[in-house]
């Protein structure tokens, strides 16, 4: 209980103090982004709008989500020691695995809150254009069947909102999880944070590259053994980011199974599971 | 430190060989529900460049379709057709399970591409003209049959194969076939099958099969009686010599269709 309570109070402080350093401000240009391309998009037809709208704004979140994971964890140890209120928290009975949990918890508050704020104007926009269009539609076929106007009416209906786009949202958030985990790990060894953000954005690419590594080193066709070791290298050391992108055949229409979602949810949270570990591990053995 | 760092990573190591079973299960599911198609070759390399394919590897495939369809659209406006092509091509590539790219460049070659290269007042030679008109709509053809290869699990490209089948190419035959595909879907729009009807009609050889079919429609109900139906219907009862009791009011059984 008291445990959970130091968690809570680390968790928060932490979330406040990413606030004040003015982090949410990037939502402004998410804002920009959506509503300036909806509007740009007026030229275009309504299929064509609604995709642009869709694989912008969905790709603007991969990457808003991705970036803000990176920076606020790769900045907080760091800053912390500079501060030197690391020292008083730790000098407390505050284990040093609790005082990484609770930062942790902060920055997830803080991508799930990005996150859901992102999902909602992209979501407000998405409906707002889908209203306009439907309205529209009506007007233009005022003297056509009923059958031809319900026909029309779930073109449009198709093109825009589907269930789908939750399922991807939420794996957004468990990849830039799993990525502020992994920058926590790469940070509890790091001696600044230019080289944790470094380290954190090699990781991302070459991870998502991890399952064309790991194809290549299981299908064993290299003949060189230093080429095998390699591949095995990569797919063993890097996360396999390919198999958070699921968004791009979302936004295509594809249906996501429950048990890919459930599958991919439960490799975020291992990944993410593994990494906070391996931090709390090394850094509790840091001198401060 | 060092030798925890050391642990650590022979951790990382151990725990990322006891993914590899997990990650491989996602590929299959993923495979399997039509994700991640899109094929990483070394022509969408040269099209997109070392930047843009880093960009799709990295998991920004959709955003980057949706600039260069951006550009393919300005290329529209300055009627670089050929451009319009290359940059569909692309496009197509890298969003392969999304219909509206195939379905709007197949619109745009068949269409647009065809009729600016029939009213092209600075080719003076007919033969030529109907030359590259058949030229762009075999290419809307081509992203119709590519699109539909990646996307055999929806019925919205095989209807504007059916479209173009029947208003471009005028093959009659080739669009009743794929109008049949379409209705075949359970989500299809009730005229996918009054079409593959209409148009079986205009194909030699399959007037009695388009009977058949257009017969079963009409029993359905109301819904599918539609004046053209009807009207259609009762000229292929006198084409084909049907009995007077078997014709459409005469009497309320189907008749036996044999086929779809």
């Amino acid at each position: 209980m008291k445990a959970l309570r130091i968690l809570i109070a680390i968790g928060r402080n932490t979330f406040t103090e990413l606030v004040r350093q003015r982090v949410f401000f990037f939502l402004l240009i998410f804002a920009l982004l959506v509503i300036g391309n909806s509007a740009f998009m007026a030229r275009l037809s309504f299929q064509e709008q609604f995709q642009m709208l869709k694989d912008i704004s969905l790709g603007a979140m991969s990457v808003f989500s991705s970036m803000l994971a990176i920076l606020a964890t790769a900045g907080f140890l760091p800053k912390d020691m500079e501060d030197r209120t690391i020292y008083t928290i730790l000098a407390k009975p505050v284990p040093r695995w609790l005082y990484l949990l609770g930062k942790l918890t902060g920055i997830f508050s803080l991508l799930a809150v990005a996150v859901l704020l992102m999902a909602a104007l992209f979501l407000g926009v998405l409906w707002m254009q889908e209203s306009s269009v439907l309205a529209e539609t009506r007007a233009h076929l005022q003297n056509a069947s009923a059958e031809e106007l319900a026909m029309a009416l779930k073109e449009v209906t198709d093109s825009t909102f589907q269930a789908n786009l939750i399922p991807g949202i939420i794996v957004i958030f468990l990849k830039a999880a799993l990525l502020a985990s992994l920058t926590l790990f790469i940070s509890s060894f790091a001696t600044s944070s230019i080289f944790t953000i470094l380290m954190a954005a090699a990781v991302y690419f070459i991870g998502h590259l991890q399952s064309t590594a790991r194809d290549y080193w299981l299908a064993g066709v290299d003949p060189e053994w230093w080429m095998r070791l390699l591949a095995a290298a990569v797919a063993l050391v890097f996360p396999d980011l390919q198999a958070f992108n699921l968004t791009d055949d979302i936004i295509a229409g594809t249906a996501v199974p429950m048990t890919l979602f459930v599958e991919t949810a439960l490799l975020g949270l291992l990944y993410t599971t593994v990494y906070f570990t391996l931090a709390a591990f090394v850094f509790s053995g840091r001198e401060l | 430190m060092k030798r925890r760092l050391v642990v650590a990573f022979g951790v990382l190591v151990v725990s990322g060989a006891a993914l590899i079973p997990l990650q491989l299960l996602i590929g299959r599911s993923a495979s399997e529900a039509h994700f991640r198609t899109t094929s990483f070759d070394i022509g969408l390399r040269e099209r997109i460049g070392q930047t843009g394919f880093l960009a799709a590897l990295s998991g920004f495939r959709s955003p980057l379709a949706a600039i260069l369809w951006i550009e393919a659209h300005t290329a529209w406006e300055n009627t670089e057709w050929g451009r319009m092509a290359g940059i569909f091509e692309t496009v197509t590539t890298l969003q392969p399970r999304s219909l509206m790219y195939w379905d709007m460049a197949s619109w745009h070659m068949a269409w647009n591409a065809a009729i600016a290269a029939m009213q092209n007042k600075e080719q003076r030679s007919e033969v030529l003209r109907l030359k590259a008109r058949r030229e762009y709509e075999e290419m809307g053809r081509y992203f119709l049959e590519r699109g539909i290869a990646n996307n055999p699990d929806r019925y919205q490209l095989y209807l504007q194969m059916g479209m173009l089948q029947r208003d471009r190419l005028e093959n009659h035959c080739a669009a009743a076939d794929a109008f049949l595909k379409a209705s075949e879907f359970p989500d299809a729009p009730p005229y996918a099958a009054r079409f593959a009807g209409y148009e079986m009609a205009k194909c030699p050889g399959r007037e009695r099969e388009a009977y058949l079919h257009l017969r079963r429609l009409y029993e359905r109900g109301e819904s599918q009686r539609l004046p053209s139906l009807i009207n259609l219907l009762g000229e292929m009862e006198n084409k084909l010599d049907i009995p007077r009791a078997e014709r459409i009011g005469s009497s309320p059984s189907t008749p036996e269709t044999g086929q779809n």
